[in-house]
């Protein structure tokens, strides 16, 4: 049953040095605030999942959180490369990254498979590709009826999965909408899930079919106003397509890259802190 | 009319939209294949149907996202899906009719590289990665390719193959066995290529006005093939240019840039 908790005591609890997590959410609800918190308590050695890593990710690496990367697309959405993600990978800066990757049809197969608890997921892709020649955990099979070459990957099983939403209510039941990515999949394929979300309301007024995840499927809900910040939660505000510029600026350099994180994230107590210095930075840059 | 009045980058989008045919599904990857795409929904093929892997079936955006998951996109659809639903009923389901990719680097097979430049353990330049185009060059009926022509980016040998486009040529893609049949134009700022119908080598069907043969050999580190009747491409109508800079006008506005001169 999720326990209604604070993002510091969810992250506190439920992550831990060493584990294989995935913060979900396809350029819409990215749960930037949970990752924030994750640097904050100083995690080592997490095995990060996720289809697009985008800046949520490269800040979780530059900051030292990482140990390897699954992934299917990783660059800056509509600004170009993720500096620190490429500094690990080619430079070994703050510390070398493994990296898995996959395709975006076969990771979000992956997760699939891993809430249904398959072992496998199956697909029909990669013949002629190179990507099985460097990721192993791609391989072919023979289907069993018509003996067609199918591509077949291991299930995705994160210990946590992180995603925002719009909406929960007293008890902590979780409702989202608009472009829901593989939320559901990566939540129902953990171990142990925290969402957080906008708001706390009474009643979900949720109609039949809506994405609801009922609260005994989590582990925790938070109340994180803006949790989803640059990117966007639909129909609350829209996505900050200035900071995404801005970081290409922020990371390329890695004295500034730690610069901004110790003043925002590092030295921050919490979201509603790390907002008001961030505010501050964007005031003074406009200035 | 002189040539002065359009760049070859508005070229390139306008010879990729007139390849999209109204009501065609067509699986847009983000870039200049959702910009060539919309142009195409915006002039002669307003039936088009725009998928996005991010869920949107369907999509008429009012301006172009700037990421694959923009609220516009989701806004304006006629349905907005999960992203194992995309992949799974909707691509590998056979509804898609054109794939329409862009690419780092390209062969004269037409199989993509969006990877890495250099070796994948120790990259020059990393890339970012597959995204959905693995599924889509093996599902989508047809594939087309738009990409800025270059030496670099038109290579001998690809640094890394991430999808495949008609592999080492010949019948070689259809011994696969893959649902598609794979590449059927790439669109440059130059020229226009196509598969040709035996070898599958990569052959320049149009040239696009002002533009010379010397100038697309020199954009391409194999040495190209022209067909024997290579014609030139249209300049882009009034009408096509006046809705693309609309487009990518307001598209600026909308996403805090400033819009271009």
């Amino acid at each position: 049953m999720a326990e209604i908790t604070s993002l510091q005591a969810a992250i506190r609890a439920h992550i831990h040095d060493g584990d294989t997590v995935a913060m979900e959410g396809f350029t819409h609800l990215i749960p930037f605030a949970a990752g924030y918190e994750v640097i904050r308590q100083g995690r080592k050695n997490l095995t990060l999942i996720r289809m697009t890593p985008d800046v949520i990710y490269d800040q979780l690496i530059g900051a030292g959180c990482a140990k390897k990367l699954i992934f299917s697309w990783g660059g800056n959405p509509g600004v170009g490369s993720l500096h620190r993600l490429r500094d690990a990978v080619e430079k070994d800066w703050p510390q070398g990254l493994e990296i898995q990757e996959h395709g975006h049809g076969d990771l979000s197969n992956a997760y699939v498979a891993g809430a249904a608890n398959l072992p496998f997921a199956v697909l029909r892709a990669y013949a002629g590709s190179e990507l099985p020649n460097y990721n192993k955990n791609i391989r072919f099979i023979e289907c069993p009826f018509t003996a067609e070459k199918l591509a077949a990957v291991p299930a995705i099983r994160p210990d946590v999965t992180v995603i925002h939403a719009q909406k929960a209510d007293r008890k902590g039941n979780v409702l989202l909408w608009g472009i829901l990515g593989v939320q559901k999949e990566a939540v129902l394929a953990a171990k142990r899930a925290i969402v957080t979300v906008e708001e706390f309301v009474d009643d979900l007024h949720a109609p039949p079919n809506a994405c609801v995840l009922p609260c005994w499927t989590l582990a925790a809900v938070c109340h994180v106003p803006g949790g989803a910040r640059p990117s966007y939660a639909h129909g609350y505000y829209d996505r900050d397509n200035r900071f995404y510029q801005a970081w290409d600026e922020i990371s390329r350099d890695r004295a500034t890259f730690v610069k901004w994180i110790k003043k925002h994230i590092l030295e921050t107590e919490d979201f509603a802190a790390f907002q008001r210095v961030l505010g501050q930075s964007t005031k003074e840059q406009l200035v | 009319m002189s040539a002065a009045n359009y760049t070859t980058s508005e070229m390139m989008t306008v010879a990729a939209s007139r390849l999209l045919k109204n009501g065609a599904v067509c699986f847009v990857g983000i870039g200049l294949p959702s910009t060539a795409a919309n142009l195409a929904r915006l002039t002669h093929a307003p039936d088009i149907v725009l998928v996005y892997e991010s869920g949107p079936i369907g999509a008429k955006p009012e301006v172009l996202p700037l990421s694959i998951g923009d609220g516009d996109l989701a806004e304006r659809a006629d349905t907005v899906v999960s992203t194992p639903e995309i992949f799974r009923y909707w691509l590998q389901g056979g509804r898609v009719d054109v794939g329409f990719l862009a690419a780092a680097q390209i062969d004269k097979f037409a199989n993509i590289n969006t990877t890495v430049i250099g070796d994948y353990r120790k990259p020059t330049t990393r890339l970012p990665g597959a995204g959905g185009a693995p599924e889509i060059a093996t599902c989508a009926k047809e594939v087309v390719l738009v990409l800025k022509q270059s030496a670099r980016a038109l290579v001998k040998k690809l640094d890394f193959l991430t999808s495949v486009g008609h592999l080492t040529g010949g019948d070689s893609r259809t011994k696969l066995g893959l649902p598609g049949k794979g590449p059927v134009a790439v669109v440059t700022d130059l020229c226009i290529m196509k598969p040709d119908d035996t070898t599958k080598e990569l052959t320049v069907r149009q040239v696009h006005p002002d533009i010379t043969r010397e100038q697309v050999q020199k954009a391409t580190a194999w040495e190209i093939k022209f067909a024997s009747d290579v014609e030139e491409t249209r300049a882009p109508t009034e009408n096509e240019l006046r809705v693309l800079r609309d487009l990518l006008h307001r598209t600026a506005v909308a996403h805090g840039q400033t819009p271009a001169a």
